[in-house]
C-alpha cells in the first residue's frame, strides 16, 4: 500500500511505530498531488515548503487538506473566489489552531464552489474539479475539493464545511465518510461565512474510525464563536468500541422515500442498507417529519438572506480586489463586486437582499424562521422514538459536469441534507455501494439529534462494518 | 412574482450587465415563485428561529489582549498609504 492511500488511523499507526516519518508521509501526498492534480484538480494551491515545515516542527504529525474558505496563517484563502485572489490569511482559524494542537497540519488548499455556493464545484471561480470516480462528473459540492482529495487519494482526510449539504453529498458523489457535526460543535472563527446560522466545519476522510478523531480534534468552545457551548467534547473514536446495530432504533421518514427526482439506484442502494441494518438486529421505526416539503424553501430564503449581509464586507476597501474603475465610494462597491464575484454569489447575493428588503422581510425571511421551528421540532419529535434516521444523502449519484443548468435543479441536490441543516442537528454520509448504471459511488446519510455526534459516529460504524469492502 | 432586479442589485452594491440582469431575472422569479411555498404553512404563535442552537450571554473575560498588527491587518488592502487604507474621494473637496 502507498502512503498517500493511508487514513488517519494507519497513518498515525504507522508513525508511531516508526514505519515512516511525518515528514515521508508529508512528501509522499506531495508527490502524489504532483502526479495526480492535473487529472483531477482537487487543489487550488499546495504550499509544499510550509507544509513540510510543519512535519518537521511536528514529528508525529498527519497532513489534511484545507477547504479554501479556512484561514490559515501565510497561505490564500479565496474561497475558489476572483475577488479574494492574492488574498493572504492573517490568522489561524480556531479549527487549525485545535487541529495542530491534536497532531495535524494543514496541507494544501483543496477547491470548491464560490464562497460554497453551489453542489457540484463548478461554480469556483479559480479551477475545474473532477469526480475521480469518472472524470467527466462532478465531485459534488461545494466541498468538492475536499471530497475529490480523500476519493482519489490526494490526501489523508480533508476538512470541509456544510451549510446545506455540502459535506455531505460531496463525500456521497466521491465515496468518501463526511460528517456535518452539530451547530455549535465546532467553531466557525476564521471560517468565511456564507449563512452564519448554518454553516459548520467537519471531516471528510476514508473512514468513519478517522472522522472520529478528526472531529475530536476540531471541536469544542471557543471564546471567539459565541455559538459554542461549553459542552465537553466526548472521545469520539473511543465512542466507537463495540459499535453494533443490535437494538439500535432506526427511524424511517417516508417523506425522504417519496420524492419526485429519487434515483432508482440511489433507493435501491438506501433500501438495502436498511434491511442489512434491520437484519443485523436494528429496530426499523417509521417515523414522519412532515415538513420536510418546506425546508428548501426555508433554505433558500434564510441562506441567502445571511449571505447577502455576509458578503457585505466585499467592498473593496481593506482586502480583495478593487476595480480599476472605481471613481468614488458607490463606484468602488458596485464595480469591484461585479467584477469579483461569478454568477451564482450575485444570485444569491441579490435574492436574499430581496427577501429582507423593505416590506418583504416578514412575508419571506420572518416566516422562513419560523417555518425552520416548525421543521426543528419535527426532528425533535422523531428523535423521541428512534435513535437515528437512515435516509438516501444526495437524490443521485454524480452527474456530468454542465448537465443541471438552471439554478433551482441543482439546489434540489440537497433535498436531503437541508432539513437536518437548518435543526442544527448532526448527520453523516457514509459510503453504501456503487449506482450499477452509471458505476458511481452512493452514500446513505444517518442522522442523530444535537450534540449526539458520539451515537452518530458509533451507529455509522456500525453500518460501515456492515457494509464491509466496496472494492 | 415580479422582481425590479435592477434595483434590487443596487441596493446590494452589485453592478449588472444588461445580459446579467436579462439571465438574472427569470431564474430569481423561479426561485422566489418556489420558496412562496412557505406561504402555505400555519405559523400562527410560533416562534421564529434564529440559530442552529441558542445561547443566551455567551460571555467572556473582558481583558486585553493582542490583537493583530498594523502591518499585517494592511498587508491585504487594495491601497494604502502609512498606516491608513486608501481610498477614492468620498466627500467633496476634501483630498483623496
Amino acid at each position: 500500500m502507498e502512503l498517500y492511500e493511508l487514513g488517519i488511523k494507519a497513518a498515525q499507526d504507522g508513525i508511531a511505530k516508526g514505519e515512516f516519518s511525518s515528514v515521508e508521509l508529508t512528501q509522499a501526498i506531495i508527490d502524489r498531488y504532483h502526479a495526480k492534480n492535473a487529472e483531477i484538480g482537487a487543489y487550488l494551491t499546495f504550499d509544499e515548503d510550509q507544509a513540510l515545515a510543519l512535519a518537521r516542527e511536528n514529528p508525529k504529525s498527519v497532513p489534511i487538506a484545507v477547504k479554501d474558505l479556512i484561514n490559515v496563517a501565510g497561505q490564500p484563502c479565496t474561497c475558489a473566489s476572483k475577488i479574494l485572489k492574492g488574498y493572504v490569511s492573517p490568522y489561524d482559524a480556531t479549527v487549525i489552531k485545535n487541529m495542530k494542537a491534536h497532531g495535524f497540519i494543514p496541507a494544501g488548499r483543496v477547491n470548491m464552489d464560490e464562497f460554497a455556493m453551489g453542489s457540484s464545484t463548478e461554480n469556483s471561480g479559480l479551477g475545474v474539479t473532477r469526480n475521480p470516480y469518472d472524470l467527466g462528473r462532478v465531485p459534488g459540492g461545494s466541498s468538492g475539493g475536499s471530497a475529490a482529495a480523500v476519493g482519489g487519494n490526494l490526501c489523508i482526510a480533508a476538512l470541509g464545511t456544510d451549510t446545506g449539504g455540502s459535506i455531505r453529498q460531496p463525500a456521497s458523489f466521491c465515496n468518501c465518510v463526511g460528517v456535518k457535526p452539530s451547530y455549535g460543535r465546532v467553531s466557525r472563527y476564521g471560517v468565511t461565512a456564507f449563512a452564519s446560522s448554518l454553516d459548520q466545519v467537519g471531516p471528510m476522510t476514508k473512514s468513519v474510525e478517522d472522522a472520529a478523531i478528526l472531529l475530536g480534534a476540531l471541536a469544542g468552545h471557543d471564546e471567539m464563536d459565541g455559538t459554542t457551548p461549553k459542552d465537553p467534547v466526548p472521545d469520539y473514536a473511543s465512542a466507537l468500541e463495540g459499535a453494533s446495530m443490535k437494538g439500535v432504533r432506526l427511524g424511517v421518514a417516508k417523506e425522504y422515500f417519496d420524492v419526485k427526482g429519487l434515483d432508482p439506484e440511489v433507493k435501491r442502494i438506501t433500501e438495502e442498507a436498511i434491511s442489512k441494518c434491520e437484519k443485523a438486529g436494528a429496530e426499523l421505526v417509521e417515523v414522519s417529519l412532515p415538513h420536510t416539503e418546506y425546508a428548501m424553501a426555508v433554505y433558500y430564503i434564510i441562506a441567502p438572506a445571511e449571505a447577502s449581509a455576509n458578503l457585505a464586507r466585499f467592498d473593496g476597501v481593506r482586502y480583495g480586489h478593487r476595480s480599476a474603475e472605481a471613481k468614488d465610494v458607490f463606484s468602488l462597491y458596485t464595480k469591484s463586486r461585479a467584477e469579483g464575484f461569478g454568477p451564482e454569489v450575485k444570485r444569491r447575493i441579490i435574492m436574499g437582499t430581496y427577501v429582507l428588503s423593505s416590506g418583504y422581510y416578514d412575508a419571506y425571511y420572518g416566516r422562513a424562521q419560523k417555518v425552520r421551528t416548525l421543521i426543528t421540532r419535527d426532528f425533535a419529535e422523531a428523535f423521541g422514538k428512534c435513535d437515528a434516521l437512515l435516509s438516501p444523502c444526495a437524490p443521485t449519484p454524480a452527474f456530468k459536469f454542465k448537465e443541471l443548468q438552471d439554478p433551482l435543479t441543482m439546489y434540489l441536490n440537497d433535498l436531503f441534507t437541508i432539513p437536518s441543516a437548518l435543526a442544527g442537528v448532526c448527520a453523516s454520509s457514509i459510503p453504501a455501494g456503487f449506482s450499477r448504471d452509471t458505476k458511481m459511488p452512493v452514500g446513505v446519510q444517518f442522522i442523530c439529534g444535537a450534540f449526539e455526534e458520539a451515537k452518530l459516529l458509533k451507529i455509522s460504524k456500525a453500518f460501515e462494518e456492515l457494509r464491509g469492502s466496496l472494492v | 412574482m415580479k422582481i425590479d432586479v435592477g434595483y434590487v442589485a443596487e441596493l446590494a452594491r452589485l453592478e449588472l450587465t444588461d445580459e446579467e440582469k436579462s439571465v438574472f431575472q427569470p431564474q430569481l422569479e423561479n426561485i422566489v415563485k418556489y420558496v412562496e411555498k412557505i406561504s402555505e404553512v400555519d405559523v400562527e404563535g410560533v416562534e421564529p428561529m434564529m440559530h442552529g442552537r441558542t445561547l443566551v450571554n455567551a460571555f467572556r473575560e473582558d481583558v486585553v489582549r493582542p490583537s493583530l498588527a498594523v502591518e499585517t491587518a494592511l498587508a491585504n488592502a487594495p491601497k494604502r498609504v502609512g498606516d491608513e487604507f486608501l481610498l477614492p474621494k468620498i466627500v467633496e473637496g476634501a483630498e483623496s
